[in-house]
């Protein structure tokens, strides 16, 4: 089984991030870039999926030139090769951009299966799989959190509000996973030696046959028009035990709808 | 002069911390307070392939050098000593006395489940009586036949009492040199055999995620293919297992004394006092200088220790440099930090009162202090 997972690089969330004043984009150069947390579980899924079936995982990432050490982390935890879509001209692209841009990339890869990580810790838009999935004209099964795959059928539990449905597809198939879907690994020096000598395939635009007037900011479907920072987060209420705690933590979780 | 790790240390490097951060540091000051073997712990280590670090492939190893495997103690002793020292000792005490010294069924037999953390190895050195004075060795080993038969006790066997404990590597007496000094061999005993059986385990005053006990050889019987190495050259090896061992020490002490800088930067920066973060104060400024400073020139010292044994020169001197000038650093850190976290330092709730008692062993094990400046004074050509 050919799989193809999603890697996004995203500011660490552990240092600060900040937004370039000009053109309202996030400023890629001034925070760490590590692999989205959920991409991890998708690039987590992807190595299962290949150890119970076989195939090939490959990452496909799009994104400037130093994502590549994303691309690294991802090989070393046992990716075989990786597609790396960089080109200045698809700065601040949109999510249906990206979608758009990312479906044309794999239009140039066999691919049974698409994993990625239902959101990015940037952007949260929660939306590439959809879109992408209506790109390629493949069914998309989002919000996993189990994937079972059996010949050319594939089945999920896709993560609802009350619990859980089982929805199920053909192949070819995009997949978008949460956190309760596995454990990531780490990396082991073995595979971090071995990544160094996996291919990395690195495609312009032209290379991926992306037409340049459907990305980058200036034709965006969408526009920012004013960024603020996060409010301070307002104090939360403390509730005090005098034997009656648990009922009152009971209460305050209900009347705000958490169970 | 090369400037830097390279790009597969330093992310081997960034792995083992973020793994230290996330599952080491959350769940340890429980187990230490038990004084409980975190097993979930060693297992995880094992399935990074930390415990094959330095081992080739061939027997399940990464196929990595020893600095890998200083880099992972370095960031593990960070957040805490107690997961390091277990690998530190499981490496460089368990396995590479078999990897280096070993026949190759020995090897075969061994290596792999040692290699995935399955199974820990430990090494059979000090006794009562003596440690590194190597003539105190008291435990013997006589042929009896095609068997070893081992009487003695061995004392703070670090590994030695886990319940994936596999084999013990002990230190014996087998017979007279020529000189009249003991000949001494390694021999090979694997949990379980009839004759060895484990003592009081110790209450120590650190390290107490780990298992450190005490072991009794009595009529103790195993194959005599189970002698590690040569006869009576148990002593060359050991030695060299030392050498080796304190560079890895030394970079489990520049951890702790990193650790120490980490979570005063972060409590200077928290904390006030006279209407003002304590982090502006010059009295913690300096100390936390002061800190980073023996941090920065321990760990160059290991750098610098463990480069020239890759490179095959000669490093015994630069080895003990490391680790004296280490546990120094791990020492006065630790006694600094806990001074920034003033009261809180005193508790167990935060990891500075952890690195304050596992600072101390360091001064001690795997030779003294004074046996590191003894070492150095003789390499220096000073009469022995």
């Amino acid at each position: 089984m050919n799989i193809v997972v999603l890697v996004k690089q995203v500011p660490d969330t552990a240092t600060e991030r900040k937004l370039t004043s000009d053109d309202k984009t996030l400023d890629r150069a001034a925070s760490d870039g590590v692999i989205n947390e959920l991409d991890e579980y998708a690039i987590e899924e992807g190595l299962l999926l290949k150890e119970k079936h076989g195939g090939e995982v490959t990452i496909l990432t799009m994104g400037p030139e130093q994502a590549t050490d994303s691309i690294r982390k991802a090989l070393s935890m046992g990716a075989d090769k990786a597609v790396h879509v960089s080109d200045e001209a698809l700065h601040g692209s949109d999510a249906l951009q990206s979608a758009y841009a990312l479906s044309r990339a794999l239009g140039r890869i066999e691919f049974d299966l698409v994993v990625l990580g239902s959101e990015s810790t940037d952007a949260r838009t929660g939306v590439m799989g959809a879109a992408l999935a209506e790109y390629l004209g493949v069914p998309q099964l989002t919000l996993a959190d189990k994937v079972d795959v059996d010949g050319q059928a594939i089945k999920v539990q896709r993560l609802t509000d009350y619990g859980y449905d089982v929805v199920e597809a053909e192949l070819p198939a995009v997949v978008s996973v949460v956190e309760k879907i596995n454990e990531p690994r780490y990396p082991s020096f073995k595979l971090i030696m071995q990544a160094k000598k996996k291919p990395v395939e690195k495609l312009t635009i032209a290379d991926a046959e992306i037409d340049a007037a459907r990305v980058g900011l200036a034709n965006a479907t969408t526009e920012t028009v004013d960024v603020a920072p996060a409010p301070p987060r307002a104090a939360g209420t403390i509730v005090k035990d005098e034997g009656e705690g648990g009922v009152k933590i009971a209460e305050f979780l209900a009347e705000k709808k958490f169970v | 002069m090369q400037h830097g790790l390279s790009a597969e240390h330093e992310e081997l490097r960034r792995t083992v911390a973020e793994f230290a951060r996330d599952h080491v540091a959350p769940v340890i000051g429980d187990y230490y307070e038990r004084e409980a073997f975190p097993y979930d712990l060693v297992a995880r280590m094992g399935r990074m392939g930390l415990f094959g670090l330095p081992f080739p492939e061939e027997h399940g190893g990464m196929g990595g050098d020893y600095f890998a495997l200083c880099l992972a103690l370095e960031e593990l002793a960070r957040v805490d000593s107690s997961v390091a020292i277990t690998l530190e000792a499981g490496v460089s005490l368990g396995a590479m006395p078999i990897h280096r010294f070993g026949s190759d069924e020995q090897r075969e037999t061994w290596l792999p489940r040692l290699c995935s953390g399955e199974a820990l190895g430990a090494f059979g050195l000090t006794e009562p009586g003596g440690g590194s004075d190597a003539s105190a060795t008291r435990t013997t080993a006589r042929l009896e036949g095609d068997q070893w038969v081992i009487n003695g006790t061995k004392s703070f066997i670090t590994n030695s009492g886990t319940d994936i404990t596999a084999l013990v590597t002990v230190a014996a007496v087998t017979g007279k040199r020529d000189d009249g000094a003991p000949e001494i061999s390694m021999i090979l005993v694997p949990t379980g055999t009839p004759g060895f059986s484990l003592g009081q385990r110790y209450s120590k005053v650190g390290w107490n995620a780990s298992d450190t006990s005490e072991l009794v050889f009595d009529d103790c019987r195993v194959p005599r293919t189970n002698l590690v190495g040569r006869q009576g050259r148990g002593y060359a090896q050991f030695l060299r297992v030392l050498d080796e061992g304190r560079i890895a020490i030394a970079a489990l002490a520049v951890g702790l004394a990193q650790g120490c800088v980490d979570e005063s930067l972060r409590y200077a920066a928290e904390r006030e006092a006279f209407g003002a973060r304590i982090g502006s104060h010059q009295a913690i400024q300096f100390k936390i200088a002061d800190m980073e400073t023996r941090a920065h020139t321990a760990r160059l010292a290991y750098y610098d220790a463990a480069s020239r044994m890759l490179a095959g020169e000669p490093f015994k001197r630069q080895a003990a440099i490391a680790k004296l000038v280490a546990s120094n650093a791990a020492m006065d850190n630790a006694r600094d930090a806990t001074q920034v976290f003033g009261g809180y330092g005193f508790t167990n709730e935060y990891p500075v009162g952890r690195f304050y008692r596992d600072a101390k062993i360091l001064e001690i094990g795997e030779g003294t202090s004074e046996v590191q400046r003894m070492l150095i004074a003789r390499d220096l050509g000073m009469p022995a």
